[in-house]
């Protein structure tokens, strides 16, 4: 620790950190703009000036940057002194003089750093008086807008996009005061992690173009804590409303799972919730109109479920909470996990190695920090994208030690990226086909699910030394073995990334061994198992049956009605089989917010809320479980759907579900059925919590319109709707100081209205929200954590004549079921097609684009090829998810219709 | 009077081939360094010949060397600077293209002090005949072994390229160089770490003036005493002065350092031309501060430029007179630097070009009174270290002393509404 000096007042801080940082972490107001707590300092802006005295009788100082200056024991600063004030005020000036004074039709108005630094460095009147220049703006995709004239140099969006996300295709042009920050042509920015842009700019270049199709401002907006839903990571985010739609979703800093950014998928997907495709009322089929009333769908649902076997199937889609409703309802023999045959088998092996491993579970956060990575079987890209982001820091880690060895501090951004240059620290990617992080990585390995898994096996066997229980391995495959094991066990904190989406158990199982060999070795070995779905997890842990055994059961008569909760049973089995499953339902009652093939079938179809609508608990890949909040309310005929189930329950009497009403009820429930999961019920305060006698409102306190907004229908202002499951209101009236950190509806503090108030919030700046982060783990290793053993590598991959072996595809755009309904995800989601070897392709006589024709199971396919060089033979990649492509149980072996082949016309891809 | 720099460069003829310059004792200092001291050795000598780097810091190089970590291991750069591009500043040219072997044979004993292995000559893309000067005489001392592998045997080896730039000021500043050289923008870089330690590629790179490393074979093959011997004052060696404006004479002369400012401007110059009178200069190129009358007795050094306001910066001065308008001068300046700014710091990207806005306005008869306080404050808050490197602060050099000394000009802009001189 050393003693600096502020403005006279003495203060305990740790050494070694930048003076901005410092102040800041002190809660001192210091303007800046291009130092970012996540990407280091530059020194570019100039904005953060302090007077720093050589002693104590030194009266006048020299400017220097806060940003650039270690804290030294004894230092002597100033943030009040005038001189360092004018500066600070100049230099606002100086960035003033091409800027074109828009607030007022500018997006960024109102959450803008650049308002906020103004304000604060006290620049009031413009002695420029010259012409501006102007710039013209480029389409940069559907995510993002451009509006160049509003550039402040800041280069922090080149650093993040470029240094930090590892962007190609966003550069800065030209020299002077003619600088051009965007591409080098129009076109869509290709990084998956461009939306962090809107963020990462401290004005309005790039700006949420989605918002601006239903543009509110930040003050404007009802907003809640919330969690993504679209993939197994749960960032943590912010949803914004107003007028009753979902107008954005905005970054909640969470230090242990996502910090300060999102991906594209988590940021522009929000937008199915407004989708015309929508179920906004609840529909009996049987009747005209179909659409209803709540009460009437719920009397007929109560007449199918009182009578005869009821069967309930649950989503990983849906909340923990409205799964165990569902599970409580139709009790707990009668409840099946509505995932596929594969996925119910990975999900439930991901548990028990997270439950059994004695190697650290990881949080995503921690992944950026270990200094050695191994991928088997995941295109983190596609699958868990802002785990990728995570990988692409952790190669600067080994890199960054040498510049600790020279005393540069490492938040020295230029100097460590200058001294590191392109030296990476040891990252391994074994995938079926090429991901966009082979390009930071030490090795690839392009291989069939089996031979990843035989890798992997080699690996745990190198690292504990054991001969090899893998038959008959390669000499190139030994070699590389030796070498991931000699990597991993030459880092401090080598990492084990995998997961479900490589569809094979035996992959998990060689991660798990590797995982636990590092940590037999001594190793701080840690382990990150990636899932389906946002609450796979979750309903794993509330335990169950199979899919299958839900069609068997109805096949065999056992049962004659089904609830559906949030699941589209389409896109978990082959849709044969649910077709036959539908036929042999009496009855049918789904929960859902969008149309799908599977409410077509429902009986009686109940609206239900997106996360946007609803309370709950997601259970994050490592466990984390997460609570996201309703953000706005809804009209009668939409509601949670723990909420439907829970007034069914109370419509046929149900004994167990007596007495519950709120979600608060649920929780203890919860518990006790499933002990594992203790600690939901503490993951956020209930809804009874109050700060000094009050809620804390969703809405700024300069929300506008309260008394108008309604009054093109009625003057007089509706009374304001109650929030009976959260300590939250739906209302600007509430405690105006920093809430707890799982129920922060946004960030701002008194002259900070952009989301760089975060560092208020914060108990150091990039580290924990005040109070810890949000989210509860309900898997950690304990003691008793065994550390399994797994043994039975697979055997070789052997190709069949006129079969295809089918490895899954996974799209960052387009495989997820929800966002898919975005319109800016649409737009960038591609269409099918089929992943071919070269050799394969030239023995089918096929080019590029001309259509392959195969079976999976019963269903036959017709796709578009793509070449590959990588792809192993006799092995073929097929998108999961996408719009066009039936669901398949992968990997999984194609039958190829010779006959069909020949019979095809070639047609080119449009 | 000795001009060991300069004594084989004849007006309108080639430079010496190799074969020339061995034979009046070219690359002798290599075969001395390489066979007969230890790079140590080498460092120690030039520190006490008190050489002082050229390009216009005044920096002493043998201790610039001696930051050099010797014991890392990779490899080290050795760069000449030879991108002079600011105005009024000529001197390097005469040697590039009149004694490339000079330079080359200074190169091989710096990057032999600091063993460096690869070595640029970064060149100013404008200087045509002396890139083809240089890639000549690089490959002679390729083809006679002075550059290569085991160069003369020794076991020592040093690669050498011809790099030329696109044209920016901004690589003078040697970060920026390094980062140009890189392929990278052009933008200096922040110190510490200084390029010592992090330099070319990240790794330990010394960039010297080409006047700088031309002195190096004088001082190996004559001594240390003999280089602080040939100057007049506290500063070592002779020095490439140059002058320029309407001057009798304007020129570049190869002169005992610490000759006075009125002897260059008078002897050598031949004085000012007979219809104008003298008015000021800025002694060491664009990015210096105004001397005036009251100076012209100062002697041209790095401490006697330095206690008068100034900076001997490269020792090229340029000569103001009455017939030519100070604000128009300025601006002239003004709109160099603006134009050259890398555009990464706040302060210079944005505040240059309002400066020379000013300016332009005042010429044409558009200056506001409050246009005074502007450039004031530009002069006081674009000091060095409130921007980024020495750009901006050097620009703000000519214009501070402009508003001391013809303060009266400026407001004659304003209250006339139109330029005197025009």
């Amino acid at each position: 620790m050393a003693t600096i000096y502020i403005d006279d007042k003495p203060f305990e801080v740790p050494e070694g950190k930048n003076l901005l940082e410092t102040c800041l972490n002190l809660k001192e107001d210091l303007p800046y703009f291009c130092w970012h707590p996540a990407m280091g300092s530059v020194g570019a802006c100039r904005q953060c000036a302090v007077t720093v005295y050589k002693d104590e009788n030194d009266k006048v100082g020299r400017l220097m940057m806060s940003c650039m200056e270690p804290v030294r024991d004894g230092m002597r600063l100033s943030i009040k002194n005038q001189q360092a004030k004018d500066f600070r005020n100049n230099v606002i000036g100086w960035l003033m003089t091409n800027h074109p004074h828009d607030c007022a039709v500018c997006d960024e108005g109102g959450s803008c750093h650049l308002q906020d630094m103004t304000v604060m460095t006290g620049h009031t009147y413009r002695k420029y008086s010259f012409d501006k220049k102007t710039y013209r703006n480029q389409y940069l995709g559907p995510f993002l807008n451009h509006e160049m004239n509003r550039c402040i140099q800041c280069y922090r969006c080149v650093r993040y996009y470029k240094d930090y996300a590892g962007g190609k295709d966003l550069d800065v042009f030209g020299a002077h005061n003619h600088l051009y920050f965007g591409r080098a042509e129009e076109g869509v920015l290709e990084s998956e992690f461009s939306g962090n842009l809107a963020e990462v700019c401290p004005t309005g270049v790039f700006t949420d173009k989605t918002l601006k199709q239903h543009y509110t401002r930040k003050w404007d907006l009802t907003t809640a804590p919330s969690v993504c839903h679209h993939c197994s990571l749960g960032c943590n985010t912010i949803a914004g409303e107003r007028y009753g739609t979902l107008r954005n979703i905005t970054t909640r800093y969470n230090g242990e799972v996502n910090g300060y950014f999102l991906c594209d998928r988590g940021r522009f997907g929000y937008e199915f919730v407004n989708s015309a495709a929508r179920i906004r009322k609840p529909l009996v089929r049987s009747q005209l109109p179909e659409a209803t009333t709540k009460e009437h769908a719920l009397q007929e649902a109560a007449g199918m479920i009182s009578k005869g076997r009821v069967i309930g199937i649950g989503s990983p889609r849906a909340s923990v909470e409205s799964n165990f409703v569902l599970k409580t309802l139709v009790g707990e023999d009668n409840f099946y996990l509505g995932v596929s045959e594969p996925d119910h088998d990975l999900v439930e092996f991901n548990l028990r190695v997270l439950r059994e491993t004695k190697a650290h579970i990881l949080s995503l956060r921690e992944v950026e920090k270990c200094d050695a990575v191994l991928i088997l079987g995941e295109d983190l890209t596609n699958t868990a994208p802002m785990l990728a982001l995570a990988v692409r820091q952790s190669v600067r880690q080994q890199p960054l030690e040498e510049v600790a060895a020279l005393k540069i501090p490492l938040w020295q951004d230029a100097a460590a990226r200058e001294l590191i240059q392109d030296k990476k620290g040891p990252l391994y990617i074994a995938t079926f086909n090429p991901t966009k992080l082979d390009e930071v990585a030490t090795e690839i390995f392009n291989a069939t699910p089996a031979e990843i898994a035989r890798l992997g096996f080699a690996i745990a066997n190198k690292i504990t030394g054991q001969p090899s229980e893998v038959n008959d391995l390669g000499k190139a495959e030994e070699d590389l073995a030796a070498q991931i094991a000699e990597a991993l066990l030459l880092a401090k904190r080598p990492a084990i990334i995998s997961g479900t989406h490589g569809g094979r158990e035996s992959i998990i199982k060689a991660a798990a061994n590797i995982a636990n060999a590092l940590h037999d070795k001594g190793k701080e070995a840690g382990i990150m198992l990636t899932a389906p779905e946002c609450n796979s997890m979750g309903l794993d842990m509330l335990g169950s049956h199979r899919l299958e055994s839900a069609f068997a059961v109805m096949e065999h008569g056992e049962a004659d009605t089904v609830i559906i909760l949030e699941n589209d049973l389409y896109r978990r089995a082959c849709s044969d089989e649910v077709n036959k499953f539908f036929e042999q339902c009496k009855n049918v009652i789904v929960l859902d917010h969008l149309h799908t093939p599977t409410t077509e079938r429902a009986n009686v179809l109940l609206s239900a809320g997106t996360f946007a609508e609803s309370d709950g608990t997601l259970v994050n890949n490592e466990g984390r479980a997460q609570r996201f909040y309703q953000v706005y309310p809804t009209s009668e005929d939409l509601q949670e759907s723990w909420r439907w189930l829970m007034q069914l329950g109370a419509a046929i009497e149900h004994k167990q579900m007596l007495g519950w009403s709120t979600f608060d009820d649920i929780l203890p429930a919860i518990v006790v059925a499933h002990p594992e999961l203790k600690g939901i019920e503490r993951v956020t305060p209930s809804a009874d919590f109050r700060i000094a006698g009050q809620k804390i409102p969703r809405e700024t306190h300069r929300f506008s319109g309260r008394t108008s907004m309604n009054a093109g229908m009625n003057v007089s202002e509706p009374k304001p709707q109650e929030d009976p499951d959260s300590p939250l209101t739906f209302t600007m009236e509430g405690y105006r100081g920093q809430a707890p950190s799982s129920i922060i509806p946004f960030f701002w503090s008194p002259g900070w209205n952009s989301q760089q108030a975060i560092n208020k919030y914060q108990e150091e700046i990039g580290g924990p929200l005040h109070g810890g982060d949000p989210g509860i783990r309900m898997i950690e290793k304990t003691e008793q954590s065994i550390g399994t053993h797994f043994s039975e590598a697979p055997e070789h991959f052997q190709p069949l004549a006129d079969h295809l072996f089918m490895v899954p595809v996974y799209h960052t755009f387009g495989s997820e079921e929800l966002s898919a309904q975005a319109p800016a995800i649409a737009q960038l989601t591609p269409e099918p097609y089929l992943i071919l070897n070269v050799t394969d392709a030239l023995e089918l006589k096929l080019e590029e684009g001309q259509h392959l024709t195969f079976k999976i199971g019963e269903l036959m396919y017709h796709l578009p090829i793509k070449i590959s060089m990588t792809i192993t033979r006799g092995t073929a990649g097929l998108p999961v998810g996408l719009p066009g492509v039936p669901f398949a149980e992968l990997p999984g072996w194609a039958i190829l219709n010779k006959d069909l082949i020949w019979k095809q016309k070639p047609q080119a891809i449009s | 009077m000795e001009t060991p720099l300069t004594q084989h460069i004849v007006a309108n003829r080639p430079p010496l081939s190799l074969k020339e310059y061995e034979q009046v004792g070219g690359y002798q200092s290599v075969r001395k360094v390489l066979k007969q001291m230890t790079p140590a050795e080498v460092t120690e000598l030039v520190k006490a010949s008190n050489l002082k780097g050229r390009g216009g810091a005044g920096f002493s190089t043998g201790m610039k060397w001696s930051f050099v970590p010797m014991d890392v291991p990779g490899p080290k750069y050795l760069i000449c600077n030879a991108d002079e591009m600011e105005p009024g500043t000529f001197k390097d040219r005469l040697l590039l293209e009149g004694n490339p072997h000079q330079l080359i044979e200074g190169m091989i004993v710096a990057a032999y002090a600091i063993q460096a292995n690869v070595s640029y000559v970064f060149l100013r893309w404008a200087y045509k005949l002396a890139a083809h000067e240089i890639t000549k005489a690089i490959q002679e001392a390729y083809d006679a072994g002075y550059l290569g592998k085991n160069i003369l045997g020794t076991g020592f080896n040093l690669d050498m390229h011809l790099h030329t730039g696109v044209g920016r000021y901004i690589c003078g500043e040697e970060t920026a160089l390094i980062n140009a050289l890189q392929g990278k923008r052009a933008n200096p870089r922040a110190k510490p770490p200084f390029p010592q330690v992090s330099g070319l590629y990240g790794k330990p790179t010394i960039v010297n003036n080409v006047e700088t490393l031309s002195c190096l074979p004088h001082i190996v093959n004559n001594g240390a005493e003999w280089f602080k011997g040939l100057s007049k004052s506290e500063d070592s060696g002779t020095k490439l002065y140059g002058v320029s404006g309407k001057v009798k004479r304007p020129g570049t002369w190869e002169l005992p350092m610490g000759i006075t400012v009125r002897e260059l401007l008078e002897e050598y110059a031949g004085g000012m031309k007979d219809d104008v009178q003298f008015r000021g200069l800025l002694p060491g190129g664009a990015s210096t501060d105004f001397l005036v009358e009251e100076h012209l007795d100062l002697k041209m050094d790095y401490p006697s430029i330095t206690k008068a306001g100034s900076r001997m910066g490269t020792g090229t001065m340029i000569v103001l007179d009455d017939k030519t308008c100070p604000v128009g001068f300025v601006l002239n300046l003004q709109h160099f630097f603006a134009q050259e700014s890398c555009g990464f710091c706040t302060p210079c990207r944005d505040g240059l070009p309002w400066v020379e806005k000013i300016l332009l306005a005042m010429e044409r008869g558009e200056g506001k009174p409050e246009h005074m306080n502007i450039l004031e404050f530009h002069t006081q808050f674009l000091g060095p270290g409130n921007t980024f490197c020495a750009l901006a602060p050097g620009a703000m050099e000519p214009l501070q002393s402009a508003l001391k000394y013809f303060r009266a000009d400026f407001e004659r802009h304003i209250t006339e509404h139109k330029c005197p001189w025009k």
